[in-house]
């Protein structure tokens, strides 16, 4: 005899995630998750963005791998308060990864919580952590065809950031193809090219993050008037 | 990669049902997984057999529906399955059109047995 469930597989995960969105409402916090293949330049993107706020800026990272603090100790140099989540070999973090995490942090908004997932394009596609948005990073060492091999997290991307844009000259790399190719897979999705070497793109990667902001905050302050 | 991970929370929800239930064997679990949802549908049964084996709940199968993206056209209503990755639509070919699924990731139903009851 067939019963009905219809029940979300990761219903754990969601129920987590809506506590930590209603959290960041609440506090006023803006959340954004990094995705991309290890090596992407990841780490590199939060130390230049990191770099370029202001030492009173209300930013917390947290930054996720199998193993090590390295990256971590490499974020801390900015003097904003960092965590490392080790996950011991889960390809991803989840939402209890992340709630534990900031509560051992003690991090209160209103401000900008920075996650950097753990190096992998398909696994965190699947656990949402209650974030605003998720953005994707593909560095032009890559292939300009990863959009179309993993298609499910440029689907979920906001915002793919090109990296390493300095090494065009030396690779045979085809930015264009490659947003054509994300696009196919997510038409809306925006896109910039960076270099956290040169900071080329960091204008208007900071900007997008701005303008983002005072989105959520425009919604939070429609939804309570 | 997840997909242990995955197996894992689906099995969690079977043995909560099969707890509730002690009067019942549950013979099938039923899941829907879409083409965006980043899961390989055979590691998803591999990973769920082998979390299954020697335990109790070794007889139960995992039946998998495999769903692909859909899209809707924002332009003449049209719903359709995404062939080849083209996203524009089938029937008036217009470009405008939004995702409407594909990326499920759900259980669907549970296929159970009453068990014989000795009076």
């Amino acid at each position: 005899m067939r019963e009905i469930v219809e029940k979300k597989v990761l219903s754990e995960n969601d129920r987590l995630t809506a506590v930590l969105r209603q959290r960041y409402r609440d506090e006023n916090i803006l959340c954004v998750n990094f995705i991309s293949s290890p090596g992407s330049g990841k780490t590199a993107l939060l130390e230049k963005t990191l770099a370029s706020f202001s030492k009173d800026a209300s930013v917390a990272v947290l930054t996720g791998d199998l193993q090590t603090d390295n990256d971590a100790r490499r974020l801390a140099r900015y003097g904003f308060p960092v965590r490392q989540i080790v996950t011991g070999g889960t390809c991803h973090l989840d939402a209890r990864m992340v709630e534990k995490h900031l509560d051992e942090m003690g991090f209160r908004g209103p401000g900008l919580l920075l996650v950097e997932n753990v190096g992998n394009l398909v696994c965190p596609s699947s656990y949402d952590l209650g974030e605003t948005a998720k953005i994707v990073l593909l560095s032009v060492t890559e292939g300009e065809d990863k959009p179309l091999k993993y298609p499910g997290i440029f689907h979920r991307s906001s915002l793919m950031l090109l990296t390493k844009t300095d090494l065009l000259p030396h690779v045979d790399f085809d930015p264009t193809l490659a947003v054509q190719n994300a696009r196919q897979i997510h038409p809306e999705i925006d896109y910039i090219a960076v270099s956290s070497r040169t900071g080329e793109g960091f204008v208007q990667w900071l900007n997008w993050l701005n303008a983002l902001h005072q989105r959520v905050q425009q919604e939070a302050a429609a939804s309570v008037a | 990669m997840h997909e242990i991970g995955i197996a894992s929370s689906i099995l969690s929800c079977v043995e909560a049902e099969a707890r509730r239930r002690p009067e019942v064997t549950i013979c099938a679990v039923g899941v829907r997984i879409g083409e965006l949802s980043a899961i390989d549908k055979d590691a998803l049964a591999f990973a769920f057999e082998a979390l299954t084996r020697d335990t109790p709940l070794e007889k139960v199968r995992i039946e998998i529906e495999w769903l692909p993206r859909r899209q809707k056209c924002l332009s003449c209503a049209e719903e359709f399955a995404v062939k080849d990755l083209d996203l524009n639509c089938t029937k008036c070919r217009d470009s405008r059109t939004t995702c409407i699924g594909g990326t499920e990731l759900d259980i669907g139903y549970l296929e159970v047995e009453e068990l014989c009851v000795k009076s």
